[in-house]
This record gives structure tokens, C-alpha cells and sequence, in this order.
């Protein structure tokens, strides 16, 4: 099975920062448990990591791998779009994070 | 921090925008400069950094929205900045910020900010240790988020930033009209201290670029619209250069304009500092006096620079020879060098450009410019009239003895706003008037010396003869009323018609 990468950019552990961090894990456990990885930047210590990819927004996830690669800016509040947005493999029809929020 | 500081002004270096700017922008705090496209916004925020890094070494941080670094690399290179090399000399960076073609696929899901671009900012500031930042242009960063009320609230941020890091920063912005408004999606918001708009402008079908500072919070700057050029070796230059610059102490050395007679009414020669117009119709002998003008300077082993505006090389040499006046074998001595251009060719700030250059290879004691008429007929009274200042400031600044001539008085003075007239009185020398006047079935010549700065003159209004050798003054014409006035009035049968010797001094009555 395809083991997919994340690095997740915030700037500071902020609010916003946390809910990023906390809705990317809660969207990997329910549709790839056990088959992820995630890193967290933190771009106020790492300014040079935000420069070689150019990220602007915070937070700001890619997924690295596999390719291609793609990219969702904000706090990821919409698990389903973010899903889509990061090509993740559906689950059976009934999620039960798709309502929420 | 209190804002009733006094502001402390960072010269930008940027050609004469200093002047206008009354010092430069305000330091360490952020200046919108606004435009449509293709006003120079990104030259302006290339050269804010460039001339920084040139002038006091000080290192710059470019924000780039839009253009890639590549393209600003290149550009800057043309103007003779080498941001590569400054790159890896750690004067410059790039906080590069633009979209690309093969971005990955992006998508907005819920809230964010900008940390990262603060964070990238931040970090090239201290890396670098600069003290100026250039942010170009935030209208690229609305079309990629779209939700407009956080990008403003976000760049506000920024702009926070870069006040708290202690830089001073351009920011700029599109604007979709040139009189409406400061700045698409309203930018201005957030800088709301410091706004400077670039205009580029049809006039009369000639473009026409305008500088304006609209605001600087808390401290003086010029008002109105400036003019300026985009050179291809100097960027952009500001017009006037102005008044400003520091004042060049005033010859009292007396030179010849090369007629006696004219010598005589400006009290001893001209000194060496003036800018003398010269008025008159065409067939005057505006054109005559010049070339007296230049013999003189040539023969006391001085350069002089003639720029004609109206008369091909040739036209100039033939009639130049017509009064005895070898202009080739002048300019074979190396003191002549003469520029023959038409008005047409080249903007004005154009001209400009190239008279100074030429005054600042050739170094030319005196300097002819025939005429400044032939320039009416391509620019507005306000840009002759900036184009006079700025002139007026480069001559004095090289001590150089000028001679504008003007034709028709009546053409040039009256069609000018009060005020205009004023300040080109004000900032002329001398000013020599000649003109036709018709007495007894015949075309008489007069002139007079409307005033000199400085020195005494001859206040009277004297005849003029032109012959073989030149162009004679002679007796006062005191019967004669309204010559300035371009309709004179005999008053009474002058006295050289009846024949009678008139002997000098003041008659019995006057």
C-alpha cells in the first residue's frame, strides 16, 4: 500500500496551527490509518524550509508524496474538501467526520 | 515609539525624486507607491533597493509577487545593477513570492494568514541586516487569494512587520485609472501614511510620466505632479531636480555675449553663472546673436555646446557663414560641439537628458539652446517650463553661461499662466527682448533688456541694425510706445527720421 507524506507548515503554535495539525491527523486516521507521515514545520523557526517552497500562507499542508504533489492553505475546517484536496482514498460511504463542522 | 518623533527621511538615491520628496521617503516606515501598469512601479522599487545598496551599502530584501526574480535580475542588469553578484554578497535577497506555472495544484480549505511570507521576510531581513525592503506589487497576491478582506488584513500585518523590524519599505499597488482613487482593492488602507503615485499619461498624443507624492504623514513634501523619464541608463529621473540642490555660489565673473553694445546695456558682459532668454520674432536676430554669442566663447579659448532644435547641421552652417561665422572650422578647434535635433524625435525629460549628458562629457563654458519654441510645439507650458528649471539647475551647477532663445514673445510668455511666467522670470538671469516694430513704411528692429539679475542694466529700448557685420545697437528709441507690447505707436516724429543728431543724455523735459 502507498504510504503517503505530509509536511504541514504553521507559523507558531497557534490556534490556527493546532486545528491544522489536529484535522490533518483526524483525516489520515479515518482514510489512511496507519499509512501516513506527518511533519510539522514550524516556519518561525524554520524560515529557510518555508523559503524552498515557497510557502506564503499558513498553514499550508503538501502532500509530498506521491506525486503529484499538491497543496491545501488553511486550517483544513472542511475534512471533506480537504480530502478531495489532497486526493485521499475514500472510505466506505458513511464517514462520520464528512458532517461535521 | 511616539508619533510626534520627527520623521527622519532615507534618501532613496533615485534621481531627483529626493528633491520632490523633500529628503527622501519616511524612514523605517512604509511607502505605497501606486500606478498603472507600465508606470514604473517595479523599476521604482528595483532602484529603491539598488541605489542602496550602491550609495551607503546598505542591503535591500525584494518581495516579488509578480515578476520572477529571473526577470528582475535581468531587467536590473541593463541599468547596470548586478543583483547576482549582490546576492552572493549577502546585500541582497529575494523573498520570492510569485506564482508559478508549475506550482503544484493549490487549494483554500478554512482560515489561514500570512506567517509564512511574514516568517520568509523576517528571516531575510536579519539575514541580510537590511534596512530597506521593496514589496512588488500586492496586486499580484489579491488575484491568488480571493477572499480580499484577509489578504488586507494580512498585508496590514506585514506592513506591521516591516515597521517592527525597523525597515523603511515600498509597497506597490495597480491602480485601474489614472484619476480615480489611490489604489485597486483599496491597499492603501494599510499604508495609509505614505502614498506616491506614478502616472503615465497621453497628452496631446505624447506620453507624459508624473510623479506625484500624495501624502507623507507628518512631515512636507512637494505637491503637485513631477515630471520624469525612464532612461535606459539612468532609470528614472525626476524633473526638476529642483530648486534644491545645494546652491552654487554666484559668479561675479563678467563675460562677453559677444557684442559690445549688448554688453554695454547688461551692465559689463554677463556673468558667467547666467541663464539669459532671449525673445524675439523669428528674423530678429535671435539666431545671429547666438552665433556672436558662441564666436565670442570660442575665441576666449572656451567650449561651447550649441543644441538647435529647429535647424538641420546644414541650414545651421549656411546660415552661420551668411554672417561670417565659420562653425566648422569652430567645431574642428574641438571648443564647438553642436547638437541638431528636432523636438519630434525625443520627449522632452528625453532632451533633458541628452543636454545633460552633453553638458557633463563636454563640459561646455556656454551652452546655446535654439529654440525653446520648437519645444512648445510638442509639450504643455507646465513641462517647458519644468524643462527650463531643470536646465537652469544643471547650468548653474557647471557654471555654464546659457543662452535660451524664445520665439515669438507673445507667443511664449503670454500663453503661460500668470504664475508659470513668474517663475520663469524668476529663474532667468537676464532677460533680452528684440522686436519688430514699423516706422515710416519701414521694419524697424528694437531691443531691450527686460531684466538682470544681480547688476545694473540699461533700462532704455534701443534700436537694432543688422548688417554684413552683424547685429548693431544703436541710438534709444524714445519716441517710439509699445514696442513690448507688439503694437508700437510712433508718438511723435522720431528724431532720426527728421535727421537731427541726437546727442547722448537725458533732453530737456524727460
Amino acid at each position: 500500500m502507498t504510504t503517503y507524506s505530509f509536511r504541514l507548515y504553521v507559523a507558531g503554535q497557534t490556534e490556527r496551527s493546532q486545528a491544522a495539525q489536529v484535522n490533518l491527523r483526524m483525516l489520515c486516521d479515518s482514510r489512511l490509518p496507519g499509512r501516513y507521515q506527518i511533519d510539522v514545520v514550524d516556519v518561525t523557526d524554520q524560515p529557510d524550509l518555508a523559503e524552498e517552497e515557497r510557502v506564503l500562507a499558513t498553514p499550508t499542508v503538501i502532500r509530498m508524496a506521491p506525486l503529484p504533489r499538491r497543496r491545501v492553505i488553511g486550517d483544513l475546517s472542511d475534512h471533506r474538501r480537504t480530502a478531495l484536496a489532497l486526493g485521499l482514498p475514500g472510505v466506505a460511504t458513511s464517514t462520520p467526520l464528512e458532517d461535521e463542522i | 515609539m511616539t508619533d510626534n518623533a520627527p520623521i527622519r527621511r532615507l534618501p532613496t538615491d533615485i534621481n531627483g525624486f529626493d528633491h520632490v520628496a523633500l529628503g527622501g521617503l519616511p524612514a523605517g516606515r512604509s511607502t505605497l507607491v501606486a500606478g498603472t501598469t507600465g508606470t514604473g512601479k517595479t523599476l521604482f522599487a528595483i532602484e529603491f533597493l539598488a541605489k542602496g545598496v550602491l550609495g551607503s551599502g546598505e542591503p535591500g530584501v525584494f518581495v516579488n509577487f509578480e515578476e520572477n526574480p529571473e526577470d528582475i535580475r535581468h531587467n536590473a542588469a541593463s541599468l547596470g545593477f548586478p543583483i547576482e553578484q549582490w546576492e552572493r554578497e549577502g546585500k541582497w535577497a529575494f523573498v520570492d513570492a510569485a506564482a508559478e506555472a508549475n506550482d503544484d495544484e493549490v487549494s483554500i480549505i478554512g482560515a489561514y494568514d500570512f506567517g509564512g511570507l511574514a516568517a520568509r521576510i523576517e528571516h531575510a531581513v536579519r539575514e541580510t541586516n537590511a534596512t530597506r525592503v521593496s514589496l512588488d506589487s500586492l496586486g499580484a497576491i489579491f488575484g491568488r487569494f480571493r477572499d480580499s478582506a484577509i489578504v488586507r488584513q494580512e498585508l496590514h500585518r506585514i506592513a506591521h512587520l516591516l515597521g517592527r523590524l525597523g525597515v523603511t519599505s515600498v509597497l506597490t499597488a495597480e491602480r485601474t485609472g489614472e484619476y480615480e482613487g489611490v489604489s485597486q482593492h483599496n491597499v492603501e488602507e494599510f499604508v495609509l501614511d505614505n502614498v506616491i503615485i506614478l502616472r503615465n499619461v497621453l497628452e496631446n498624443e505624447r506620453r507624459r510620466r508624473t510623479l506625484e507624492v500624495v501624502k507623507f504623514r507628518g512631515t512636507g513634501h512637494r505637491t503637485g505632479e513631477w515630471l520624469f523619464t525612464i532612461d535606459p541608463r539612468d532609470g528614472i529621473v525626476v524633473m526638476p531636480l529642483a530648486f534644491l540642490t545645494a546652491p552654487v555660489p554666484a559668479s561675479r565673473v563678467r563675460v562677453s555675449t559677444g557684442n559690445t553694445g549688448l554688453d554695454g546695456m547688461c551692465g559689463g558682459g554677463l556673468f558667467k553663472d547666467s541663464i539669459v532668454l532671449l525673445t524675439g520674432p523669428s528674423g530678429s536676430g535671435k539666431t545671429l546673436t547666438a552665433f556672436g554669442f558662441t564666436a565670442a566663447g570660442v575665441k576666449a579659448d572656451e567650449r561651447c555646446l550649441i543644441y538647435a532644435l529647429d535647424e538641420s547641421r546644414a541650414q545651421l552652417g549656411r546660415s552661420a557663414s551668411g554672417w561670417g561665422f565659420d562653425l566648422d572650422a569652430m567645431e574642428a578647434s574641438g571648443l564647438l560641439r553642436i547638437v541638431c535635433e528636432y523636438p519630434e524625435v525625443a520627449s522632452l525629460e528625453d532632451h533633458f537628458l541628452r543636454i545633460r549628458r552633453a553638458v557633463e562629457e563636454f563640459r561646455p563654458s556656454r551652452l546655446v539652446i535654439d529654440t525653446l519654441s520648437a519645444l512648445e510645439r510638442v509639450v504643455s507650458p507646465r513641462a517647458l517650463l519644468d524643462f527650463v528649471i531643470t536646465l537652469a539647475v544643471v547650468a548653474r551647477h557647471h557654471q555654464v553661461t546659457t543662452l535660451l532663445t524664445s520665439a515669438p514673445a507673445g507667443r511664449f510668455t503670454p500663453r503661460l499662466t500668470p504664475t508659470i511666467a513668474d517663475e520663469i522670470a524668476s529663474l532667468t538671469d537676464v532677460t533680452v527682448s528684440l522686436r519688430y516694430f514699423e516706422s515710416a513704411g519701414e521694419i524697424q528692429r528694437a531691443i531691450a533688456i527686460l531684466q538682470t539679475r544681480g547688476s545694473a542694466h540699461d533700462h532704455t529700448i534701443r534700436r537694432v541694425t543688422v548688417d554684413g557685420d552683424g547685429l548693431h545697437i544703436g541710438e534709444r528709441l524714445s519716441s517710439v510706445v509699445g514696442i513690448l507690447s507688439d503694437s508700437p505707436v510712433v508718438s511723435a516724429a522720431p528724431w532720426w527720421l527728421v535727421g537731427l543728431a541726437r546727442p547722448e543724455g537725458p533732453r530737456p523735459g524727460e
